[in-house]
This record gives structure tokens, sequence and C-alpha cells, in this order.
């Protein structure tokens, strides 16, 4: 219980998967101007790396690893996770119309998601177990939905002020995030 | 100008993946902590982006439209999966200072997109020298990134001190190194201003009436020039929330 919650704490906000892994920069940058959007997008990742953790971890516990086959993580991963993200909107369109309603744009979105990948091999690299991995992947989740919201709530702030005009847009956006980067610093003491 | 040095040229200045374009940014941000970081990570990327370009090009008569997203991962992370046990296997101390993110080379947004936008398009020639002008360019971004990253955290070049350090100790005079641009924070900073320069640059050049090439990575914000646009629904999430 302790050590699940060590990864708990430890993925969303200490080492966080954006402000001190840089994984997820794109949605991080490109969908972050409203706190709407952004939670909606934080949302759709929890649910998406939650089940893609799971899946990869059992995937490479039960057949990848005893088979031997190992060393084909990387191209069975990627493959599973485009994979899956499309079978979750189909059956989101099938069965939970309202989840899809407030998630659908932004699963497409996240196929190509460097954070989706890298979490499952991070599970592999810690050796985590099934539970472990899960719960990795959900904090992780978590700590990209937290980054995301709190940069939505900056940008909207942001949009009023007067910015040197060479800064305006994406540079503006990136000096917030190193701020940001600098207080979550602050949590590197907590473990 | 001879058409392969002229890909060669397109690559590594005209249309410099990370500066100009504006792509591959998460290992761009990553991995440059310092100017060796950055020149292995280019080159294993260079490495993976020929290879990929010459098969996807020799096989591009082959591949039925329909699938191809799934067979150029496919292609891409084989090679990846090779360039891996390479490094690991030659350059142990690079493959722990890298880490994951080699596996992640699959998911560069560089590699993918001269997958789809010139290599699934021309002949195998062209292609390997667009994958080798692109891989260089994008490893030479890389290299000074971290040069100038390691410079003001370490006061280091390639590892060896130039700068000598201040000693409180022995009274001695020199540099005091700004940690924070070798930790997280300093790489988003390094980026901000670099983007800010060719902001610049950008309208300086457009002032003259040669426009640089238009950024199309995902810090622009637009999905037009995303590798997986045509799996993406096609329009961008912002515009989506304004319609609801």
């Amino acid at each position: 219980m302790k050590e699940l919650l060590i990864i708990l704490i430890s993925s969303s906000i200490v080492n966080n998967v954006i402000l001190s892994q840089f994984l997820g920069l794109c949605p991080f940058l490109g969908v972050s101007k409203k706190v709407e959007t952004a939670a909606g997008m934080g949302g759709a990742v929890i649910f998406v790396i939650t089940i893609a953790s799971f899946v990869t971890s059992v995937l490479y516990k039960f057949v990848l690893a005893p088979t031997g086959f190992a060393y084909l993580q990387t191209i069975v991963f990627i493959l599973v996770i485009a994979a899956l993200v499309q079978f979750v909107e189909m059956f989101l369109k099938k069965s939970i119309p309202s989840l899809y309603q407030a998630l659908g744009v932004y699963l497409p979105l996240i196929t190509t998601n460097c954070a989706v990948l890298g979490v499952a091999l991070k599970n592999v690299t810690n050796s985590y177990n099934i539970l472990e991995g899960v719960v990795n992947g959900f904090a992780t989740a978590v700590g990209f939905t937290i980054a995301i919201v709190i940069m939505a709530g900056i940008r909207e702030k942001i949009e009023y002020n007067d910015i040197p005009k060479p800064f305006k847009g994406s540079a503006i956006v990136l000096v917030t995030a190193g701020l940001m980067a600098i207080a979550f610093f602050g949590f590197s003491g907590v473990i | 100008m001879n058409k392969n040095v002229e890909r060669l040229y397109n690559g590594i200045i005209k249309e410099n993946p990370t500066f100009v374009l504006m792509l591959g940014m998460c290992p761009t941000l990553a991995v440059t902590t310092s100017a060796i970081n950055g020149l292995g990570m280019g080159l294993s990327t260079t490495v993976v982006l020929t290879l990929s370009n010459v098969l996807i090009s020799a096989l591009r008569n082959i591949i039925p439209s329909r699938v191809r997203m799934p067979a150029f991962i496919v292609v891409v992370a084989s090679f990846v999966t090779i360039v891996q046990f390479l490094v690991q296997g030659f350059v142990p101390s690079l493959y722990a200072s890298l880490g994951i993110y080699i596996p992640l080379i699959v998911v560069n947004c560089i590699i993918l997109g001269r997958a789809e936008s010139y290599a699934s398009k021309n002949p195998v020639l062209p292609s390997l020298f667009d994958g080798l002008g692109m891989g260089l360019g994008f490893t030479l971004s890389l290299t000074i990134i971290g040069l100038v990253r390691e410079l003001l955290g370490a006061g280091q070049m390639f590892g060896h001190q130039v700068l000598p350090l201040a000693d409180a100790s022995t009274n001695t005079l020199g540099f005091t190194p700004i940690t924070i641009f070798i930790l997280a924070p300093g790489a988003f900073f390094v980026l901000a201003i670099l983007v800010a320069i060719m902001n610049v640059i950008r309208q300086k050049a457009e002032d003259r009436g040669k426009p640089l090439a238009k950024a199309q990575g995902c810090l622009t914000g637009d999905c037009s020039g995303c590798a997986s646009a045509s799996v993406c629904s096609g329009k961008t999430v912002d515009e989506k929330g304004e319609d609801q």
C-alpha cells in the first residue's frame, strides 16, 4: 500500500510528466487555451493512459516476457496503443454516448501522444507489477491534467497582458511552463 | 543545384526541423542537458530517419494507402528497436543518460512527417538524402541547444570545463554555474528564447520578401503539419470547443 502511495505522489506531482519529463508537450501547448477544453483533454488522457497501462502491463507480463519476445516491446506497445484508442472511441460511441460527447474529440489526438507510450515503457523499465503499472499510469495522467488545467487558467489571464511582440504565442507559454516547472521543483523534497 | 545536395541543404538549413519547422520538441527539451547527449540523440534519430525513409520509399507502391500509417509505424519502430540495441551495446553511457527517450523516437513527429510528406511520394535516392538532411539538421540544432545549456548550466563544453569555476574557499574569481539551465525549467526557458529569436528572424525575412518555411509543429497549435492529421478528425480541438 505504501509503495502504491509513493508511486501515486511521485508520478503525479514530483516527476510531473510534462514539467519534468517533457512527455505530452503537444497537447499541453495545443489544447491549453481554455480551462474547459484542457479539463476535457485531461479527462480523456486519464481514461486512455490508465487502460493502456493495464493492457500493456498484462501483455508484457503474460505474452512478451514468457515467450522471450520482450525486445519487441516498442513495436507491440505502439500498435496496441493505436488500436486501443480506436477501439475505445468506437466502444464509447456505441455504449456510453454521454462520455463520448465529453471526451470524443480528444481521443484521436492521444494516439500519437508520447506520454502513453512513455508510461508503458516506464512500467517495464521500473519492473512494476500490473497493479503498480496501472497506478503509475493513472498518476501520470493525473499529473498531466493538473499541469494542463493550471496552464489553461494562466493562459486565459495572459490573453489580456501586453507581451513583447517576439514572445507572443508559444514563447510566452513556454516561459510560463518554465516558471511552473520551478514551482513543481519544490515538491522534489517530498519523497 | 544537384537534387540530392538540395535535399541536404533543405534539411539542414532551409527547413531545419527544430529551428524552422519547430517539430520534435519532446526530445529537444528532454535530452539537451549537455552537448554530447544532444549529439547522441540527434545521430540516433538520423539513423532511424534515413533508414525508414529508404525502406518506406522502396515500399511506396506496395503499401496500400489505407493502411499506410500502421505500416509506417511498424517500419519506424523496427529501426528504433535496432538502434536502441546498438546504442545499448556499443555506447552504454549514452544509453544510460538518454534512457526512455531512445524508444520514444518512434513517436517523434519528424520521422512520421517525412515518411508521409516525402518518402511515400518520392524515389529511394532523394528520400535517402532527405532523411539524411533532416536528421543532420536535427542533430545540429540539438547539439547547439545542448552546448548553450551545458555552458550556462555547468561552464562546460562537451564535458570539458571551459569556464573556470569560482571557488569561495580559496577566494578564486570565476564563473558560478546557473544550474537551472541543465534542470527541467531551463529547457523551457531556452526553448522560449529560441522561439522568440526565430519570431524576430521570421519577421525580418518576411519584410525582406523572402519568408521562411512555415512552422508546423505543435507549438503553432495547428494540426495541418501533423503526420497523424489524416487519422485525426482534421479539426483542432479549440475550434470544436467553440462549435458546441
